[in-house]
C-alpha cells in the first residue's frame, strides 16, 4: 500500500476544516494508515499551523520557504514534487487552491488524478475505488483509479466526517531544505478582498436564502418580505449573483461568503456542494423547492415541496400574525 | 392702392425684386429639399407603390380627414383648426406671391373667399397664440423641446399677421367692408383714417414681411418638426398597410436567399428603409406615442418619439444641408442604447396613436436584427434562444413532452384533420397555461369539431423570436411548422394564443385559415351552439391582448362572448381596445430583464381595480402569466383574479344532456 | 497574440432530468441535445476580446469525433478564426491525462502565446488545463476571472478564491489559463452565424499527424476509468413537511421557534 500524504491548506495560522477530514478520507483508502500532513508556508503562522496539526496527524512535514508565504500553486507544486516519494497518494482539498494545484501535480508526479472525491471504497489490486458526482450532483459515478504510480486525490470538503480520535501528538519534520530553489513564471501580487455590502451575512443568525428558483429579480422582494417579517437577512446562491440580481456580498458558497447561522431557509436553491460549502456550523436547514429531487433535500433538516413564490408570501403573512400577537393565538386551519 | 409689382424700390422694379426674392427662396428650398432627399436615396429599398386606391383612401382619412387628431381633444382640435386654415390659406398665399410679380393676379379683394380666408388667417393666428401659450404657460410634459416649435409658431403667426395687415390696409384704402371681427377688419378699423403714405407703407411692408415669413417658413421647416407639413402627405400615402406583419429582412432579397445578405437588420443609418427615414422627417414630436407607450409608462428607457427625434437629429447631422457630414456615431450603443431597443414589447400602442402613421415596430425589429447579427442579444435571452434552436421551445423541455398537456383529453387516432389546434410553447409546457389549452380543446370538442394537435411535431410559432430579431431561427421554426401543418392535412387552424395566431396569420405563408378561439366562441354564441350558465357576483373587465386587438382588430368578439354570459357584469377599463395597456409582452419578453420602475402588468392590474373589476379576463397565455404574477406582486391576491376567456367560457358552458368526450387526434405527421 | 481555446461538447442537461441506463454504464443520451460546454464559451469570448485588442488569431480545438465539429463551428461563428478537430480511434475513451497529452502534441505543432480552457465541463473534472500546462511546462492559473495584457509578454490575471476575494497574479506568456464563468458576457451565436461558417473546412488531425504519446491515450491507458453511474444513496434526507400549505406553515413556525429562528 502506498504512503498517503495530506496537503493541508491554512489561513492566518489556522488549518482549514479539511485538515481534520483528510485522515478520515485516508482511512477509506487504507484503514490502517495515518496520513502524513504536508504544510507549506513561511513564518510564525506556519509554525502555529504545524503545532495545531499535531493533534490530528502523527507526522507533519513542514516546508517553510519565503516564496511560499503567498498562495501560488506553481511553487507549492515544485516543492511537493521534490519531497513526495514516487508512488505516493496525495490528498488535497478540492477547493480553489486544490483545483489550481492538483492536475499539474499529478502530471509531475506521473500519478493518477481524481478530482472532487466524495467517497472511497478501498483498494483492489492496483485500483482504488472512488465515488464522484457529475452533472451538478444529480448523478454519481464510481470510478477506479490506477494507483500503481501514485495518485493525487482531491477530496470534497465536508464529504468525510472528521473523526474525534485521541490526540495523535504528531512530530513536525522540517523538510524545507529538501525543496531546492523555487521559482515560477507566475508571481503572486495581491489579494483583493470582496467588497462588503450593507449587511454582513456572516454575522446573521437567521438567513432566508434565494437561488435560481426565484426566477427573476423582482421576485426577490418575496424573500425580502419574509426576512423582514422574521427579522432575518436575505442571502443567495451563485446564479442569483451571476444574474446580477443581488450583490456579491450576499452570496453564500465556496466562491462567496461562509456563513454560520442558526437557521438557514433555502428557497429555490438546488443545493450544489459549492453552495453548501459556504454553510458552516450545522444550522437548522429548511429547504423549500418545487422539485423533490433537488439535492438540497438530502442535506436539509426539513423540506417543503412548494412554489416559493406562493409559499413565502403566505409564510410571511403568518409570521407577521404570529409576532404581532406575541405568538399566543393560533389561526384555525 | 399702389401695385406691389409696379412700384419701384431703390431703383429696382417691383416685379423684378419680388421675382428675384421668389427665385431666391425657391432655389434655397429646392436645394434644402434635395439635400434632405439624399439619405432617402442612400437608404434600403422598400416597395410602397402597390394598392394606390387604398393609399389614397388613407390620405383622405388620415391626412385630409385628420382622423386620429380628435383622440387628443384640445391639441387635436387645435391641429384640425390650423390644418384647415392652412388648406384655405394655401391658395391665398400663392396668390399673394404671384401678385408681387404681376398685377394680373391682383383681382378683386373681398367677396366670400376674402371673408373665408380672413377668418381662416385670424383663426390660425389665434391658434398659434393658443398653441404657444400652451407650450409656454401650461408646459405639458409631452413637449420638452419647445424652442424650435415656438420659433415656428411665431413665423406662422407673423405670416398670418402680415396677411391681415396687407389685406386690412388695402381694405382701409378702398373703404371696403371686411369680414367682421377678422384680423383685416381690425387693421382696417384701426387705420381707417390713416394717411395714404401710411397705408401704402403698411401695405408694402406687410407684403414683404409676408414674403420673408413665407420663404423663412419654407426653408426653415426642413430643419425641424414643421417638416411634416411637407412630408406628412407622403408619409401617409406610403404608410404600412398590413398590420400585424413585420417587414422582411430585406425587401430586395427573398427569404430563401437571405444567406447571401451581407448583414441583417439596421447597423448603420442607411440600413433603414427610405420610408423609415421619411418617418423621421415627418415626426412632429407631438408625443402621443410616448403617452401611450407602456414601456415609457413604467420607466423603461424607451419613448418612441425620442427614438424618432434622435434619429432625425442624427440624419440632419449625418447629411447636413450646408456643412459637411460630421456624424460617425454608432447607432445602437451610441445614438440609442441597447436597453432602449430591447425595452419595446411590440404592443403597437404608439402606432395606433400616431396621427402620421409612423412605424415603430419594424424599425425596432430591424435594429434588433442588427444587434442579434452582431452577437448582441441580451444575455438573458441566450438560453431560451438556444433552447428554441435545439428543442423548439424556449424552456429547453423535451420535444416528446410537448403534447402531454392533452393527455387527459386525448384519444389517439390518425386521419386527415379538419381542424388543427395549435397550442404553441407556453400553453404546451407551462402547467398553468396548459389549463387554457385544455379549456380551448374542450370547447372545440363541445362544438363537435373534428380536431387534433401536432403534439411532438409542433414547434414554437417563432412569433416573438422574429420580433426579437432572430430571423434565421424564426424561419427555421416556420419551415418546420409549415411542413407539419401541411402534412396534417388540416383545413383550418385554431389557437388560443394570440401570438401564435398572429404568427400563423401574418408571418407564415400559404396556410389554411387561422382563427383565434374567441372567434370560434363568438360564432358559436351567435349561432346558439353554446349557452352559458349565469355568472356570479364578480365584476369582470376584459383586457385586450395586443396581438388580438391592435394587431388583428379583434375587439368585439371576446366582448360578445362575455356579454352572452347571463348576468355577467362587465366594466371597461379607461384604456381598452386600441388603447389597451400591454401586460409586459409575450414570448421572449418573458425572459428579458428590463430596467423599469414597475411592471407593466402591475399597472394594468391597478387599472382593472380602478375600473371596479375584480376579475380580469384576457385571451392570451402571456397576458395570463404577466397578470397573475402582477396580482401577487401588487399584493392583490383575493381581491383580483385573472381568467382566460376560454377558461371562463368552458366553466360557464351549460352542460349538455350528454357531453361528448373530447377527442383530440394526434396528427400523424409524414416525413419526420 | 495567437490564442488557442480548448473546448468540449457536452450534453445540455439544464432543464430535463438525467436518467441512468439500466446497466449504469452511461446516462440515457437519446433525448439529450449537445452543445459547447458553458465555461468554454466564456473562454472563447475572453480570447476574442484579447485578440481584438492585441491582434492575432483565435483557434478552437477539441478532441473527439465527427459529431464534435458542431461546437467548433459554433465558436467560429462567435468569431474564432479557425477550428481543429483532433480525432483518432486511439484517442477514444482517454482520461483527462490522455486528452491533455493529445492537446500537448497539437500545441507543439504550432505557436500559441496563450491557451485557454473553460474552468470545468459539466460532465468533467476541471483537470485538462492544469495537466496540459504541466506537460508543456507552461505556467498555469485556474478560476481566472479577469485578464489584462501588460507589457513585456505578461498578463495580469485575477483568480477567484474563497470568500469572494480575488487573487491577483502576474503570469508570463506562454501560459495556460482556465476561465471561470462570469468573466465576460459571451456574445450570442445565432443560426445565421453558424450557417455562414458551415462550409469552412475544419482540419482533422489524428495520431499520425501529432507526435502524440499514445502511451497515455485510449481506454487501456486511462489511469482513471468510470465503472458505472448510479443515483445518489438516500443518506440523511430532509423530513418533508406534508399537508396543506397552511398546515405546513404552522409546522414550520413551530420548528423555527424551537430552533431559534423565530421569537
Amino acid at each position: 500500500m502506498p504512503r498517503i500524504f495530506a496537503y493541508v491548506v491554512h489561513n492566518s495560522g489556522v488549518p482549514d476544516d479539511t485538515a481534520a477530514e483528510m485522515p478520515a478520507a485516508a482511512r477509506r483508502i487504507d484503514p490502517g494508515q495515518s496520513p502524513v500532513a504536508i504544510v507549506t508556508g513561511w513564518g510564525a503562522e506556519l509554525d502555529q499551523v504545524c503545532e495545531s496539526l499535531r493533534a490530528t496527524y502523527g507526522e507533519i512535514w513542514k516546508i517553510a520557504r519565503e516564496p511560499l508565504a503567498h498562495p501560488n500553486a506553481e511553487l507549492v507544486r515544485q516543492a511537493l514534487v521534490r519531497v513526495v516519494p514516487a508512488g505516493s497518494i496525495v490528498l488535497v482539498p478540492h477547493a480553489h487552491f486544490g483545483t489550481d494545484l492538483s492536475p499539474g501535480l499529478a502530471i509531475k508526479l506521473d500519478a493518477a488524478y481524481v478530482p472532487d472525491v466524495v467517497d472511497m471504497e478501498g483498494v483492489e489490486g492496483r485500483w482504488l475505488k472512488a465515488v464522484r458526482q457529475e452533472f451538478g450532483g444529480l448523478i454519481w459515478a464510481r470510478v477506479r483509479c490506477d494507483i500503481s504510480t501514485g495518485a493525487v486525490l482531491n477530496i470534497r470538503p465536508g464529504a468525510f466526517r472528521a473523526a474525534d480520535g485521541a490526540a495523535a501528538n504528531g512530530r513536525v519534520v522540517d523538510r524545507s531544505a529538501d525543496v531546492g530553489t523555487l521559482e515560477s513564471r507566475r508571481r503572486y501580487l495581491e489579494t483583493i478582498a470582496a467588497e462588503s455590502g450593507d449587511i454582513d451575512i456572516t454575522r446573521e443568525p437567521v438567513l432566508v436564502s434565494v437561488g435560481r428558483g426565484i426566477g427573476e429579480q423582482e421576485n426577490i422582494a418575496v424573500a425580502e418580505d419574509l426576512a423582514e417579517a422574521m427579522g432575518a437577512a436575505v442571502s443567495c446562491s451563485r446564479p442569483v449573483v451571476d444574474a446580477k440580481w443581488m450583490d456579491k456580498s450576499r452570496q453564500v458558497g465556496s466562491s462567496g461568503k461562509t456563513v454560520r447561522p442558526k437557521v438557514y431557509i433555502a428557497c429555490g436553491i438546488s443545493g450544489s456542494f459549492q453552495h453548501l460549502a459556504g454553510l458552516k456550523g450545522n444550522p437548522f436547514l429548511v429547504a423549500i423547492n418545487k422539485n423533490l429531487k433537488a439535492p438540497i433535500f438530502r442535506v436539509a433538516d426539513v423540506g417543503i415541496v412548494d412554489d416559493i413564490l406562493e409559499f413565502l408570501p403566505a409564510m410571511a403573512e403568518r409570521v407577521r400574525e404570529e409576532t404581532a400577537v406575541g405568538g399566543k393565538t393560533r389561526r384555525k386551519s | 392702392m399702389g401695385s406691389i409689382a409696379q412700384a419701384t424700390y431703390w431703383t429696382i422694379h417691383g416685379s423684378s425684386l419680388v421675382l428675384a426674392l421668389h427665385l431666391l427662396g425657391l432655389t434655397l428650398f429646392g436645394y434644402i429639399a434635395a439635400r434632405r432627399l439624399g439619405p432617402l436615396l442612400a437608404a434600403r429599398r422598400d416597395p410602397r407603390l402597390d394598392r394606390p386606391w387604398q393609399r389614397l383612401g388613407r390620405v383622405a382619412q388620415y391626412w385630409l380627414g385628420q382622423w386620429r387628431h380628435p383622440r387628443f381633444r384640445f391639441a387635436g382640435a387645435l391641429h384640425i383648426l390650423i390644418f384647415a386654415g392652412f388648406l384655405i390659406l394655401a391658395g391665398r398665399a400663392f396668390k399673394l406671391l404671384a401678385l408681387g410679380v404681376s398685377d394680373r393676379f391682383a383681382g378683386e379683394g373681398g367677396g366670400w373667399y376674402g371673408a373665408v380666408h380672413a377668418y381662416a388667417a385670424t383663426a390660425v393666428l389665434l391658434a398659434m397664440i393658443a398653441a404657444a401659450a400652451r407650450r409656454l404657460v401650461l408646459r405639458p410634459a409631452r413637449y420638452p423641446r419647445s424652442a424650435d416649435a415656438i420659433f415656428l409658431l411665431g413665423l406662422i403667426a407673423l405670416l398670418m399677421a402680415a396677411d391681415g395687415v396687407f389685406e386690412g390696409s388695402e381694405g382701409a384704402f378702398e373703404h371696403r367692408a371686411m369680414a367682421l371681427a377678422s384680423l383685416p377688419w381690425l387693421v382696417g378699423a384701426v387705420f381707417a383714417h390713416a394717411s395714404l403714405p401710411v397705408l401704402r407703407g403698411l401695405h408694402t411692408g406687410a407684403y414683404f414681411v409676408h414674403e420673408g415669413a413665407f420663404i423663412g417658413l419654407l426653408c426653415y421647416r426642413p430643419f425641424g418638426i414643421q417638416f411634416h407639413v411637407e412630408t406628412s402627405l407622403f408619409s401617409i400615402y406610403f404608410s404600412k398597410l398590413d398590420r400585424g406583419t413585420v417587414k422582411p429582412v430585406r425587401w430586395d432579397i427573398p427569404d430563401e436567399h437571405l444567406d447571401s445578405a451581407d448583414g441583417f437588420g439596421v447597423k448603420r443609418f442607411e440600413d433603414f428603409t427610405w420610408k423609415h427615414i421619411l418617418d423621421f422627417y415627418s415626426c412632429a414630436d407631438c408625443g402621443r406615442c410616448a403617452d401611450f407607450c407602456p414601456a415609457h409608462a413604467v420607466g423603461r428607457p424607451l419613448a418612441p418619439r425620442t427614438l424618432t427625434i434622435k434619429a432625425r437629429d442624427y440624419v440632419f447631422r449625418r447629411y447636413p444641408v450646408f456643412q459637411s457630414a460630421q456624424d460617425g456615431q454608432a447607432l445602437v450603443g451610441g445614438l440609442f442604447t441597447e436597453d432602449e431597443i430591447w425595452s419595446c414589447t411590440t404592443c403597437g400602442a404608439c402606432e395606433a396613436e400616431c396621427p402620421l402613421l409612423i412605424e415603430y415596430i419594424d424599425k425596432i425589429v430591424d435594429l434588433r436584427r442588427g444587434l442579434v447579427d452582431d452577437g448582441r442579444a441580451p444575455q438573458s435571452l441566450h438560453k431560451p434562444l438556444k433552447a428554441l434552436e435545439s428543442r423548439g421551445n424556449p424552456f429547453g423541455k423535451l420535444e416528446r413532452k410537448r403534447g402531454e398537456w392533452a393527455r387527459d383529453v386525448v384519444t389517439n387516432g390518425s386521419r386527415p384533420l379538419e381542424t388543427l389546434y395549435f397550442a404553441d410553447s407556453i400553453s404546451s409546457y407551462d402547467e398553468r397555461m396548459q389549463a387554457i389549452a385544455r379549456a380551448a380543446a374542450r370547447i372545440l370538442a363541445r362544438l363537435q369539431q373534428d380536431f387534433g394537435i401536432l403534439g411532438a411535431q409542433e414547434r414554437d410559432s417563432g412569433h416573438d423570436v422574429r420580433r426579437f430579431g432572430e430571423e434565421t431561427l424564426f424561419q427555421a421554426l416556420r419551415e418546420h411548422n409549415t411542413e407539419a401543418i401541411r402534412a396534417s392535412g388540416a383545413r383550418r387552424i385554431v389557437t388560443a394564443d394570440p401570438h401564435a395566431f398572429n404568427a400563423l396569420r401574418h408571418d407564415y405563408r400559404d396556410l389554411p385559415p387561422v382563427e383565434h378561439i374567441s372567434q370560434v366562441l363568438a360564432r358559436a354564441v351567435e349561432q346558439g351552439k353554446i349557452r352559458f350558465r349565469p355568472a356570479g357576483e364578480a365584476v369582470y373587465t376584459y383586457h385586450d391582448p395586443c396581438y388580438l386587438g391592435r394587431h388583428n382588430g379583434l375587439y368585439e368578439e371576446p366582448r360578445r362572448v362575455l356579454d352572452a354570459i347571463p348576468g355577467l357584469r362587465r366594466v371597461e377599463m379607461a384604456r381598452a381596445r386600441d388603447r389597451s395597456f400591454c401586460c409586459g409582452g409575450g414570448g421572449l419578453a418573458l425572459f428579458y430583464e428590463p430596467k423599469e420602475k414597475e411592471r407593466m402588468a402591475v399597472r394594468r392590474v391597478r387599472m382593472a381595480a380602478e375600473a371596479g373589476a375584480n376579475v380580469m379576463v384576457t385571451a392570451c397565455p402571456f397576458c395570463m402569466a404577466n397578470i397573475e404574477d402582477a396580482i401577487k406582486v401588487a399584493g392583490m391576491e383575493g381581491r383580483m383574479e385573472a381568467i382566460d376567456l376560454a377558461e371562463l367560457a368552458e366553466r360557464q358552458m351549460e352542460p349538455e344532456a350528454k357531453v361528448p368526450e373530447p377527442e383530440i387526434t394526434q396528427a400523424k405527421v409524414v416525413g419526420s | 497574440m495567437d490564442i488557442l481555446v480548448c473546448a468540449k461538447r457536452v450534453p445540455d442537461t439544464a432543464e430535463n432530468e438525467i436518467e441512468i441506463k439500466a446497466d449504469g454504464a452511461d446516462i440515457e443520451r437519446d433525448d439529450l441535445v449537445y452543445s459547447v460546454n458553458e465555461a468554454d464559451n466564456y473562454a472563447v469570448e475572453a480570447a476574442l476580446q484579447i485578440a481584438a485588442c492585441t491582434g492575432g488569431k483565435v483557434t478552437v480545438v477539441t478532441v473527439g469525433g465527427e459529431e464534435d465539429e458542431e461546437i467548433l463551428r459554433r465558436e467560429m461563428a462567435m468569431g474564432a478564426n479557425g477550428g481543429v478537430l483532433l480525432t483518432d480511434d486511439a484517442f477514444r475513451d482517454s482520461d483527462g491525462r490522455g486528452i491533455a497529452a493529445v492537446l500537448k502534441a497539437f500545441v507543439e505543432t504550432g505557436h500559441y502565446d496563450l491557451i485557454l480552457t473553460g474552468v470545468q465541463a459539466d460532465d468533467g473534472c476541471a483537470q485538462v488545463g492544469g495537466m496540459l500546462a504541466a506537460m508543456l511546462d507552461y505556467p498555469f492559473a485556474s478560476l481566472v476571472t479577469s485578464i489584462e495584457v501588460v507589457e513585456g509578454g505578461k498578463l495580469k490575471i485575477a483568480r477567484e478564491v474563497e470568500g469572494g476575494n480575488k487573487e491577483i497574479h502576474a503570469i508570463d506568456l506562454p501560459c495556460v489559463l482556465s476561465i471561470q464563468t462570469g468573466i465576460n458576457e459571451p456574445r450570442y451565436v445565432g443560426m445565421r452565424g453558424i450557417r455562414q461558417v458551415a462550409s469552412i473546412p475544419i482540419p482533422r488531425l489524428g495520431a499520425p499527424d501529432l507526435a502524440c504519446a499514445l502511451a497515455m491515450t485510449g481506454k487501456g491507458n486511462a489511469k482513471v476509468q468510470r465503472s458505472r453511474y448510479f443515483t445518489p444513496p438516500a443518506g440523511k434526507a430532509a423530513e418533508i413537511l406534508e399537508g396543506s400549505r397552511d398546515e405546513v406553515i404552522e409546522k414550520l413556525i413551530d420548528l423555527l421557534k424551537a430552533k431559534g429562528g423565530l421569537n
